[in-house]
Parts: C-alpha cells; structure tokens; sequence
C-alpha cells in the first residue's frame, strides 16, 4: 500500500531533516499540462463520487436542517456510531496487527487459505456476514448458545454486538495493508537490532510498528470508514434499537422508510463526519 | 526510439479512454434504441410489498399462463422503499401496497391516478412466535416483559404502524428490543430463534410454518388491512400493468392469495 520512498521519508524526517526530500518521490510541476486521456479518464472518476454527494445537498432541507439533526435520534445514533466504530478499530488494531504479523511472517500450514478466510468479508455481502456471525455467536449459535446458557451473556441486540459486526467488516482491511507493509519491509534493520540483543517483542514494538506506522494508521483508518458506514452485518446481527444498536446508518435507512427529509439530514451528517475525520487525518499524516 | 515518439498521441492510458468513451456511447445510444420498446411492450414490472413475496411468486405464474404474451418482472421490497423508488422515477408498471397510505403518498404525487387502485387482499396481525413456544409467550399483552427479546417492523413500515396500533388499543408499551426494517427480517429473526416474540402477518407465519408458531390476536384489536394495487401514471407498459391489475380481483387469483392466508377484500 504505502510505497517504499514515503517511509524513508517519513523516517529520516525524524532524525535529519535536511534529507527530508531525499527519497520523496518526484513530483509533477505544477502548471505542466497534463495529458488529455488522464484528464478525462480522472474527471470521470471524480465525478463518479462528486455527483451523489451534489444529489445529497439538493435534496437538504436547509431551512428544518437544524431541528432535524438535533433530534434525539440523531444525537443517539451519532454518539453510538462513533463509540461502535471507534471501538471497532481499537479491536481491530489490537487483534489484526498481530494476525497480519502471523499472515506475513510465519510459515504455517494452511496460511494461504487463513488469509483468504480473513479477506472474505470484504467481498461477501454484509447481510450474509451478518447472518453468520448470528449463526455463530446468537443465542441458538454454535458458540454463542453454550456461552449464553452458561452465563447468560447474549451479543446480538447489544452494543456489543455492533461493536462485534463492524469489527467483522473492518477488521480485514487493516489485517491486509499492514500485512502488505509488512510483507515489503526491509528486514535488516530487525535483523541489526536482534543482533544488538533486543529481544523478540522488543524489535517487534520498538523497530517493526515504527516502520510500519503509515501503513498502520492507513489500516486503521480505512477500518474505521468502513466502521463508520457499516449498515447490512450490524442490522442482521444487532437489530435496531435507537440509543442500543440503531447507528447513524440504520437510523437513515429506518427514516427512510417514513420520513425522507431526516433520512437526507442524517446521511449529511455521516458525511459531514466522514469527511471531517478524513481530512484531518489526511493533513497530519499524509501532509508532506 | 523515434518510432514510439510518432506515436505518442496514441499511448496505452488514450487507447484506453477512447475505447471507454466509445463504449459508453454505444452503451447509451443501444438503450434509447429499439429494445428497450419492445421489452417494455411484453414486461410488466411489479413493485410488490414484502408480505406478498410468495403470494405474487405463484400469481405470476398464473398470469403469465393466462398472458403469454406478458412477462411479469418481481421487485419486491417494503411498501415504503417501494414508494420511494417509485417517487424518484422508478419505471414501476404496478404499484402493490400493504397499505393505503403509500398509494395515497403516489395520488398525492401524481404517480398514481386518482381512482385507479384496487384492493385485491386483505391480511390479519398475528403473534409470532419460535417453533415450540420456548419462551411460552401467551398473547399480545406478554410483549411488555422486558425479559423476553421482543422485535417488530420499524415505524414507517406496515407491519409496525400496524403492530404499534393494535398494542395502542390493547393499551399496551411493548418492551421491543430491535425494530426490523421489514417483516422478513423480523420473521426470519423469530424463526432462527433469537428473538422470543414479534407481531407479524398472518400470512407470514402461514409461509414460515416450520419455523414460527403463530398466536391470534383479538379480532377487536386487529387493525383493518387492506392490500390496494394501482397501474402507475407513468407506467411503460399500461396495458400490461392494467391486464396484471384486473387479474389480482379473478378467481383464481384469489384462490392462490387465500393458499397463502390471505382473506379476499
């Protein structure tokens, strides 16, 4: 994901900033004209995205904007969407960096087919990742009926159980960018390290994660966007309960259904914050 | 060197935007074209509510028998996404609603002409229960125990405008723990056993009989439901969308609707 140039970058940056530029990658002069098939084929790419956005806006009801996204509804929802999907990238940060490490380091039987298991959720449909997390851990599932027999704990319906689906969804696309940063990295300075006698844990905290952060935080906040917008795996699994289970969403889709101006007030409001986030993330990170 | 110099203008990334501009041309100059008349001369496209997805399954089979000519395309979805769709232009021929409301939405819009919707059904509210009763859910009043996992359709749907009335008039705060999007998804949940209880249609239990059990509920408590169908104002094939209409009110028509519990209007 992250190319080999930004990390020497971003790691000389630290220690010596003259040679900041050193690896950077060449960049195009500004007022070079660029060629006509790249202007067109990226407009329409562009457009593909702004247009929807533009759609969105028409249909605001600008004048009622205010009462709308103040609503209880809303507040709950939002307030839950970003516990859930924060929560969810904490998860998947502390599960899937360790499980990208295994993917990308060790050798074991049956790998391929583990990472393939892994990545599946980015292309099954939310709906059946959904149906098969309730499969698994609802209270009639195979895991989740003996835990919920013998200590009456139960994950769908709960908040626990958003938090759960939207690690399911996310979680891979942060297992699969830092498995590719780490699959690409320059081995020799853990290996400097273990010689100088750093023990194994240490040269993974102290040498590997610092090299990987870019591809790190990228992980991390693709998981979470993907968090965020979760909509299909967090209604089969969790239900729909405003203030328990209902994030932004759900609370869009269900208005949806009988009230099409708070449905637009809502959506504006995910993105709005979408959007925020991104862009800051954006500019602290990816700045230079 | 000097070869690929001369040829510059036609680089792989041009190549490639030429060839995708002319296929959208293509594209978009085939779909104005003939076909698209004569499909929507033989289709006729039903938006159908939720609750008539097996219902409509086999009267499509009926009509297109009766209609050879006729090809009867599904889209079924809750009445309220439907009407959505439809609102925003969607080439519906026939529009059929678990509920007046959404017709009167597209009269009001001009999406459906003012006399032109039929009532074709009519369906009854019902308790549904997992196959067995584990939770031994007795009658609509026991949706209150907050110690059972109660679900019903969101409000805005059917199926839960209809379910907060009866509990409305029986006097009764349900303790619901998730409020479905659709009466399939709420049976559905019933029916793998996560959730204790839900008010869905009779004939919904009808179709899950081997996995839901269903508990009557009061005939004074039962809100009146009554299934319309109209022919859009817009609609591509009128002729075929009035023909699918007329069909729904015919004897055999009813007979497969009564099949799948529905009682006729």
């Amino acid at each position: 994901m992250m190319d080999r140039p930004r990390h020497q970058s971003t790691r000389s940056g630290r220690g010596a900033p003259a040679r900041r530029r050193l690896g950077a990658p060449a960049r195009r002069r500004l007022g070079a004209p660029a060629p006509w098939s790249l202007v067109l084929l990226g407009g329409l790419g562009g457009l593909l995205f702004v247009l929807p956005l533009l759609g969105l806006v028409s249909r605001t009801p600008w004048l009622s904007l205010h009462e709308l996204v103040t609503s209880s509804v809303v507040a709950d929802a939002l307030w839950l969407s970003l516990l859930t999907s924060v929560l969810a990238t904490v998860l998947s940060v502390a599960l899937g960096v360790p499980l990208a490490w295994l993917l990308a380091r060790v050798d074991f039987v049956g790998r391929r087919v583990v990472r393939a298991v892994v990545t599946l959720p980015m292309v099954l449909p939310p709906v059946v990742g959904g149906a098969a997390l309730l499969f698994a851990l609802g209270r009639r599932g195979l895991v989740g009926g003996p835990l919920n027999e013998t200590t009456g704990f139960l994950l769908p319906f709960s908040v626990w159980g958003v938090v759960l689906a939207n690690t399911f969804v996310a979680m891979p696309f942060l297992v699969i960018t830092v498995e590719g940063a780490l699959a690409g990295l320059d081995r020799r300075f853990e290996h400097a390290a273990a010689a100088l006698g750093a023990s194994r844990l240490t040269v993974f905290s102290r040498v590997t994660v610092p090299m990987i952060a870019p591809s790190l935080r990228a992980g991390a906040v693709l998981a979470w966007a993907r968090a965020l917008g979760e909509f299909g795996a967090t209604i089969t699994f969790a239900g729909n309960l405003q203030g328990r289970t209902q994030t932004l969403p759900l609370a869009v889709f269900v208005a949806l259904e009988s009230d099409r101006d708070t449905a637009v007030a809502i959506s504006l409001v995910l993105v709005a914050l979408s959007f925020t986030v991104l862009v800051l993330l954006r500019d602290r990170w990816w700045a230079q | 060197m000097t070869r690929s110099r001369s040829v510059r203008g036609w680089s792989p990334v041009a190549t490639l935007a030429a060839f995708s501009l002319a296929l959208l041309l293509i594209v978009s100059g085939a779909s104005c074209g003939a076909t698209s008349e004569k499909e929507a001369a033989t289709t006729v496209l039903v938006f159908g509510a939720s609750s008539l997805t097996d219902a409509f399954a086999d009267i499509e089979a009926a009509f297109e028998q009766a209609n050879p000519d006729l090809d009867v395309k599904l889209n079924l979805a809750g009445s309220s996404a439907l009407r959505e769709q439809v609102l925003e232009g969607a080439p519906a021929d026939v529009f059929a609603s678990a509920d007046w409301r959404h017709v009167e939405a597209l009269i009001e819009a001009g999406e459906v002409a003012e006399d032109a919707a039929t009532a074709f059904a009519r369906n009854r509210l019902q308790v549904a229960v997992p196959e067995g009763n584990p939770a031994g859910v007795g009658s609509l009043s026991d949706l209150a125990d907050e110690d059972l996992l109660v679900g019903l359709c969101a409000t805005g749907v059917p199926c839960g405008d209809l379910a907060r009335q009866a509990l409305a008039t029986v006097g009764i705060e349900a303790a619901v723990d998730t409020n479905e999007p659709d009466v399939r998804s709420l049976l559905t949940k019933i029916g793998a056993g996560e959730l204790d209880a839900g008010i869905v249609y009779a004939t919904d239990v009808a179709s899950a009989a081997e996995s839901v059990d269903g508990i009557p509920i009061d005939p004074q408590v039962q809100p009146d439901i009554v299934y319309p169908a109209a022919v859009t104002s817009r609609a591509p094939n009128p002729t075929g969308a009035a023909a699918f209409v007329r069909f729904l009110v015919t004897e055999p028509a009813q007979t497969i609707m009564a099949g799948h519990g529905f009682e006729a209007p």
